[in-house]
């Protein structure tokens, strides 16, 4: 039987494996945007696993809007990550470092 | 939806109406003078629903169905945004004239992010802030490589919309997390959860990530990292906009959630808040110290500030709140008047932001420098200006809140933050003279700026009876 904390265990794992692609990951900010991508459906499989287990649709609505969202989001980005492209030559993330922060 | 609904949300459907009205005028006449005409009539349109906000004899109405609230303390944080994103749209008007990025994507693009912020400090439920929020920072991505043929400044789009949708990502754990243990996502029902049954684990470690979200907006420490980086590359007028207006929209939904939803709770959050508000003030004093580029100075600056904010926050007090939104007040004049100035640095026509360019500005304009001295030291929080009101109102209810050593630590850190500013006059007043800025400025910056110079001093008398308002709205959050 699966249950709640199943669900729970999963979300989180793929929520950690987002995070952990954003800072470890050294090579493509393409994969920057996919770990973004990432963290966003763990997100949305905690809301939708939570409404089933609730017996509650606030949940399921949310994220429907989560999936909206993250869709323009990625639109948003690839549309800057283009014009990063044009004026550098380049989508790596190590060449993102003109400013040192 | 009733009449009344709509009469209550009227700002936000003028604000809506205006900006599609805008699109179609943008798309279809494409000469200068449509995109002058779309400039101006977006400072006249924040002006106006300002005005609405201000005159409207809605107050305390949680309607269109328990999502939108609309008390007092929402409608001083929006008429505070209106009024300080039509000051900064005027003044970023020659700026972007003259670096040909006079577009009218801008305006548009930035109607959206305070239509984005207002939704969000009026929210009453999880969902329209998430909603507000996005709204907010979709269109400051694209604002901030809003130069695409210039790689800095397409490099700070990244990188803000890298860590921005972090953040959110974040921020939305958090709240599936609070979801998942009150079944809620309404305000008023996951704080009478809260009362009734006590808080869960889940409550707890799902308010750990919400508030590591709004700190990701907030720039404040351990989420910084942006921040400097966004300041530097993105264009000086949207680095003004970045410094003041969505700080406010932060803070007013840190407030709102912190307050609203878990106000029966403040021990659980205020452990957080103090730690980020230390690390905020230290790192925003030490870390300016050795800038030379005026942006990352006022980035570190900023991060300080909202140190010296979140304490306010951290006291959890109404007395702390009302510090807050005094201190807010005084951070965005104070930020506004020293942007217009570095809006106008130049050199032969080219944009000067190093601090060197400094030295001897005394002798290029006598009253320019006399009011960014006192911008500077008001900023330092010295104390006859009205900066120092603003920290003294902060320290005073931490103290009553019994976290003196906190105010303490502020005092430190206000001390060390003194020496950047300090050295600012230093350079201006008795640096060695080399390469001088052009120093000209329109008559309308000078007014912006010479007004914002003599607001600080006029504060010393009363804060321009900001103390009852700011009351009033901290006692409607609190209730």
């Amino acid at each position: 039987m699966i249950e709640l904390q199943h669900f729970l265990i999963l979300s989180s794992l793929l929520f950690l494996i987002g995070v952990f692609g954003i800072f470890l990951n050294r090579k493509n900010i393409i994969i920057i945007l996919m770990s973004i991508e990432l963290i966003l459906l763990a997100v949305n499989i905690n809301f939708v696993s939570f409404s089933f287990f609730l017996g509650d649709l606030t949940g399921q609505i949310f994220s429907l809007f989560i999936l909206t969202v993250a869709a323009s989001e990625a639109a948003i980005g690839l549309a800057i990550l283009v014009c990063f492209f044009r004026n550098k030559g380049s989508i790596a993330v190590d060449d993102a470092n003109v400013m040192k922060g | 939806m009733k009449t009344i609904d709509i009469l209550i949300l009227a700002p936000e459907i003028l604000l809506i109406i205006y900006s599609i009205i805008a699109i179609l005028i943008a798309s279809f006449l494409k000469s200068n003078k449509s995109n002058k005409l779309i400039f101006q009539a977006t400072v006249i349109i924040f002006l106006i629903s300002a005005l609405i906000l201000y005159f409207t004899p809605f107050e305390i109405q949680t309607n269109v169905s328990g999502i939108f609230v609309r008390d007092t303390f929402s409608k001083f944080f929006q008429i505070l945004i209106l009024l300080s994103v039509s000051c900064l749209l005027f003044m970023s008007k020659q700026y972007l004239q003259k670096n040909n990025l006079f577009k009218p994507e801008y305006p548009i693009l930035i109607i959206f992010s305070t239509l984005g912020m207002m939704i969000m400090i009026s929210s009453n439920n999880f969902l329209l802030l998430y909603l507000g929020l996005e709204i907010q920072s979709l269109s400051l991505y694209v604002v901030s490589s809003f130069r695409r043929d210039n790689y800095k400044s397409t490099e700070a789009g990244l990188k803000y919309f890298i860590l921005g949708s972090l953040s959110s990502g974040l921020m939305l754990f958090g709240i599936s997390l609070i979801y998942g243990s009150t079944g809620s996502i309404n305000f008023e029902i996951i704080s009478s959860m809260i009362n009734f049954e006590g808080f869960f684990p889940g409550i707890v470690a799902g308010l750990v990530f919400l508030i590591c979200g709004f700190a990701f907006k907030a720039s404040a420490v351990p989420f910084h990292m942006w921040t400097p980086d966004v300041y530097e590359g993105s264009p000086t007028p949207v680095t003004a906009f970045f410094a003041t207006v969505p700080k406010l929209a932060a803070v007013g939904v840190l407030l709102r959630v912190l307050f609203d939803c878990f106000g029966q709770i403040v021990e659980s959050w205020q452990q957080v808040i103090i730690i980020i508000s230390v690390l905020s003030m230290f790192l925003g004093s030490v870390a300016a110290i050795g800038q030379n580029n005026i942006k990352r100075l006022m980035a570190y600056s900023s991060i300080g500030h909202i140190g010296f904010v979140l304490m306010g926050v951290a006291s959890g007090t109404d007395k702390g709140v009302s510090a807050v939104l005094i201190y807010m007040v005084l951070y965005i004049i104070m930020n506004i008047g020293v942007f217009v100035f570095i809006l106008n640095m130049e050199r032969n026509g080219v944009a000067v932001t190093t601090i060197n360019s400094l030295n001897m500005y005394n002798n290029v304009s006598k009253s320019q420098t006399l009011f960014l001295t006192v911008l500077l030291f008001s900023l330092a929080g010295i104390p006859p200006l009205a900066g120092f009101f603003g920290k003294f109102f902060i320290f005073n209810a931490a103290i009553n809140a019994g976290l003196s050593w906190l105010a303490v630590m502020g005092g430190i850190a206000s001390v060390i933050a003194a020496f950047y500013y300090l050295r600012i006059v230093y350079l201006m007043y008795f640096g060695l003279s080399t390469d001088p800025l052009s120093g000209k400025m329109p008559i309308a910056h000078w007014i912006i700026l010479s007004g914002s110079a003599l607001l600080m001093l006029i504060g010393i008398i009363n804060l321009y009876g900001l103390e009852k308002p700011s009351f009033l709205a901290a006692t409607s959050l609190i209730n």
